[in-house]
């Protein structure tokens, strides 16, 4: 009697699976598309930011397929993989989506985190898929003719820091009057944290100013003894470099240790709104650089307002929409989605790109002002000429202040200082070159 | 029935005295074994590079913890701290030395690794339990944030820093299938040693000082010796998984990767495999390492339209409670159900 049941149970479940299983490969025969994998944090500690990123971007992929029926009628199959910003995590995302969709599968990875990003470097390469990391991840991969299959569009951590230093040069009245002033900077205690050391020591040299080189250990809970010391130097301006709950935290301290919040300068993950919005009224005055306008002040959102809000396909709750974090999600599928018309233009209309194609499309991916107004984000995502050398694309960046309610545009795009990082970042990719032994390649 | 081991006589003590005495556990461990090597030839190579390859490192770091938790008796917080020693020590012996062969820079990093175990083992010959808890997770905090000092990563702008490929007599370890069977090597044989260890004089002291330690010293075992070899080899144990977890399996090394984290996997691991077995590292491992992907997996499996956040939540707490369910039915662990049906195995089919 026992025996029996069993073996009912087992066949129902065996019925259960094997009707489950048809349900889902019946789901999957559909026309081509073009497969785009997604690595997002939308849990662990660091989701404020990951959330509004992953909003966008899948935001920015629906509007495409509902709108415009895809990439010249290509339709974009987007899966998200959750890495709660784990390495480990990440490369198991990796090796999960890699084959997955029509025609080569993946050919292109947004991994959103520097630490993901190194481990899929050496992945990525023998793979032949596309590592497009925007702003995070290894500076010197700008540098084209090492890592020709690893893109910065549109800048990086050294890039934005010129455009932070001519920023304060701006705001001193031109770079000889840095002479003698004190320049803090304030960073997470990790490898993030040190990329634009260089950099500023570099400036320090040439312009004779004080930098003052202070780490903050992550978690940066409690920051008060750093602020303390760094306010007995009495810095000019301070640039702040922090992940996560560090941000708010040191404008919270430095404004109860009567530090002027307006002489803080943000780096590009340090210009969230979760950097800000916890700190409250202390945060008022802020600056910070990105490479991206804030604000929802866009056409595109009248368009992601028709076809993704109203309709009620918009990706999570709504309420990331706007924020700093969304609109880089935007722009990143903006970037990709504009690569793969490129790619289009060149290999056929019409057709899914492999991840040949998708390469040679980035390595000449040029997107101009005006191909940014057609895309109803003029303004919000800014203009790109990658070459074979340059994977950096310009490196465009601005400088944006939080006005306690808001994000505010202080400049508009400006270039960062080239002749200052280009060297570095072909020294640091020479080096990897030699030491991984990756071919340098010849751009003419 | 099927295991059975009447009229299986033992007529010498080394027969008596092997390690596995039984052979229907010898064909069960060279059945796996084998396996083990033919299975990068059947499966994909996601298996092989996101799930077998950290679950092979995993189980060499929960071994390493059971040697020091299941055997010895001293508890350890700071084993992220000990695989991070591991990896960089390894990474700038071979910086720094070039010529070095590969191996021997891999044994000079575990043993720095097993070096920052003894100092941070000092302080479990005057406390126990949960003191012993804090200062080890006092070491971990302190390797981690020691490690990320430029020095160790050589300076470099990045801060960031790729692993150096894997040589050996011309064999270059870089397809999923090499590394595989590279981590399957230093884990079979390392968990050799591990399982004879336990089973000598060495092993029995552990034990005896985790029983009693008041009673082991009045039999004549040093509690300090002792105790020390365990953190000493414990964290050789450790300090090689990280090393295999930073070339193998990342292809970088970042101290954040070997953050608290990371030691509280590996101690669940050899809590839900069960305290003082080998075999429980493994079984502990397989369970913390592959279960939580299972589970993210199966949503997509069964075409459920949930959204990202929403199966990851699932998994969280499927996976706590599968842990809290395990405990509860079998508190020794993994291992401990694994003897418990091997009992019933030798009275099937007919119980009494």
């Amino acid at each position: 009697m026992t025996k029996s049941m069993t073996r009912k149970l087992a066949a129902a479940g065996l019925g259960l699976i094997v009707g489950l299983t048809g349900m889902a490969t019946a789901q999957a025969q559909s026309e081509e598309a073009q497969y785009l994998p997604s690595l997002v944090y939308r849990t662990g500690p660091y989701a404020p930011s990951g959330v509004g990123f992953a909003d966008g971007f899948s935001d920015y992929v629906t509007l495409v397929n509902e709108r415009d029926g895809g990439i010249n009628g290509v339709p974009i199959e987007l899966e998200e993989c959750e890495t709660a910003y784990s390495n480990d995590r990440g490369a198991e995302c990796y090796e999960r989506l890699k084959n997955r969709g029509d025609g080569d599968g993946a050919t292109v990875m947004a991994p959103l985190s520097t630490g993901i990003t190194y481990t899929l470097i050496p992945r990525t390469r023998e793979d032949n898929i596309v590592l497009h990391t925007m702003g995070y991840g290894r500076a010197d991969a700008a540098y084209g003719p090492v890592m020709d299959w690893v893109f910065m569009v549109p800048t990086t951590y050294w890039s934005s820091t010129t455009v932070t230093m001519q920023h304060i040069a701006d705001q001193e009245g031109g770079w000889e009057n840095l002479e003698g002033k004190t320049i803090v900077h304030a960073f997470h205690d990790s490898a993030y944290g040190r990329e634009p050391l260089e950099v500023l020591r570099g400036y320090a040299e040439e312009y004779g100013f004080t930098l003052e080189e202070m780490a903050i250990s992550p978690p940066g809970v409690e920051q008060r003894s750093v602020w303390t010391q760094i306010r007995r130097m009495q810095p000019d301006w301070i640039s702040l470099f922090g992940w996560g709950v560090m941000n708010p935290t040191a404008i919270r301290t430095a404004n109860s240790m009567g530090i002027d919040v307006s002489k803080i300068i943000g780096g590009i993950y340090a210009a969230q709104d979760d950097a800000v919005e916890p700190a409250g009224s202390a945060a008022e005055g802020y600056k910070a650089v990105t490479f991206h306008g804030p604000g929802s002040d866009y056409p595109v959102y009248d368009d992601l307002q028709e076809y993704v809000y109203d309709p009620g396909l918009a990706a999570g709750d709504g309420s990331q929409q706007g924020k700093i974090a969304y609109n880089r999600g935007l722009i990143n599928a903006a970037y990709i989605i504009e690569a793969w018309r490129q790619a289009q233009q060149e290999f056929g209309e019409g057709e899914v790109m492999g991840r040949e194609e998708t390469k040679w499309a980035w390595n000449q991916l040029t997107i101009t002002e005006e191909r940014t107004e057609e895309l109803g984000m003029k303004g919000l995502m800014p203009p790109v000429d990658v070459t074979c050398r340059d994977h950096e694309g310009g490196g465009l960046a601005l400088i944006q202040q939080w006005n306690g309610e808001s994000w505010e545009q202080v400049t508009d795009f400006m270039e960062p200082d080239m002749e200052r990082v280009f060297p570095l970042y072909r020294e640091s990719a020479l080096e990897y070159a030699e030491s991984e032994g990756v071919e340098v390649k010849e751009c003419d | 029935m099927i295991y059975r081991e009447s009229g299986q006589f033992k007529t010498t003590y080394a027969a008596d005295q092997a390690m596995l005495p039984i052979l229907q556990d010898k064909i069960f461990v060279l059945a796996v074994i084998a396996l083990a090597v033919a299975l990068p030839f059947l499966v994909s190579n996601y298996v092989i590079q996101a799930l077998l390859l950290p679950f092979l490192i995993y189980s060499l770091a929960a071994i390493g913890l059971n040697i020091l938790v299941g055997y010895c008796g001293q508890i350890s917080l700071g084993t992220g701290g000990f695989m991070a020693v591991g990896a960089f020590a390894a990474w700038n012996i071979l910086t720094r030395m070039p010529e070095m062969p590969i191996l021997v820079g891999f044994v000079l990093g575990a043993l720095c690794a097993s070096g920052a175990g003894v100092l941070f083992g000092l302080p479990a010959l005057r406390i126990k339990g949960f003191y012993l808890a804090v200062t080890t997770l006092a070491a971990q905090f302190f390797l981690v944030w020691l490690l990320q000092r430029p020095f160790f990563v050589d300076y470099s702008a990045t801060g960031v820093i790729s692993a150096q490929e894997i040589q050996l007599l011309g064999w270059t370890v870089d397809s999923g299938i090499d590394k595989y069977l590279f981590a399957l090597a230093v884990v079979v044989i390392m968990a050799l040693v591990a399982k004879n260890l336990v089973r000598s004089s060495t092993g029995r002291k552990w034990m005896a000082i985790r029983d009693m330690d008041v009673a082991a010293e009045i039999i004549g075992i040093r509690p300090m010796m002792t105790k020390l070899k365990a953190f000493a080899v414990s964290s050789f144990f450790v300090g090689l998984a990280g090393i295999l977890w930073a070339y193998l399996y990342l292809g970088q090394l970042e101290a954040n990767a070997f953050d608290i984290y990371t030691s509280f996997d590996v101690l669940f691991m050899v809590i839900i495999g069960g305290l003082g077995s080998i075999l429980g590292s493994f079984l502990g491992a397989a369970f913390v390492v592959l279960v939580p992907i299972f589970l993210n997996i199966v949503p997509g499996w069964l075409g459920l339209p949930l959204d990202t956040a929403m199966v990851s939540y699932i998994e969280v707490f499927t996976f706590g409670a599968l842990i809290i369910f395990f405990l509860i039915v079998e508190p020794h662990g993994l291992a401990r159900l694994w003897t418990i049906a091997k009992q019933k195995l030798r009275l099937w089919p007919f119980p009494y």
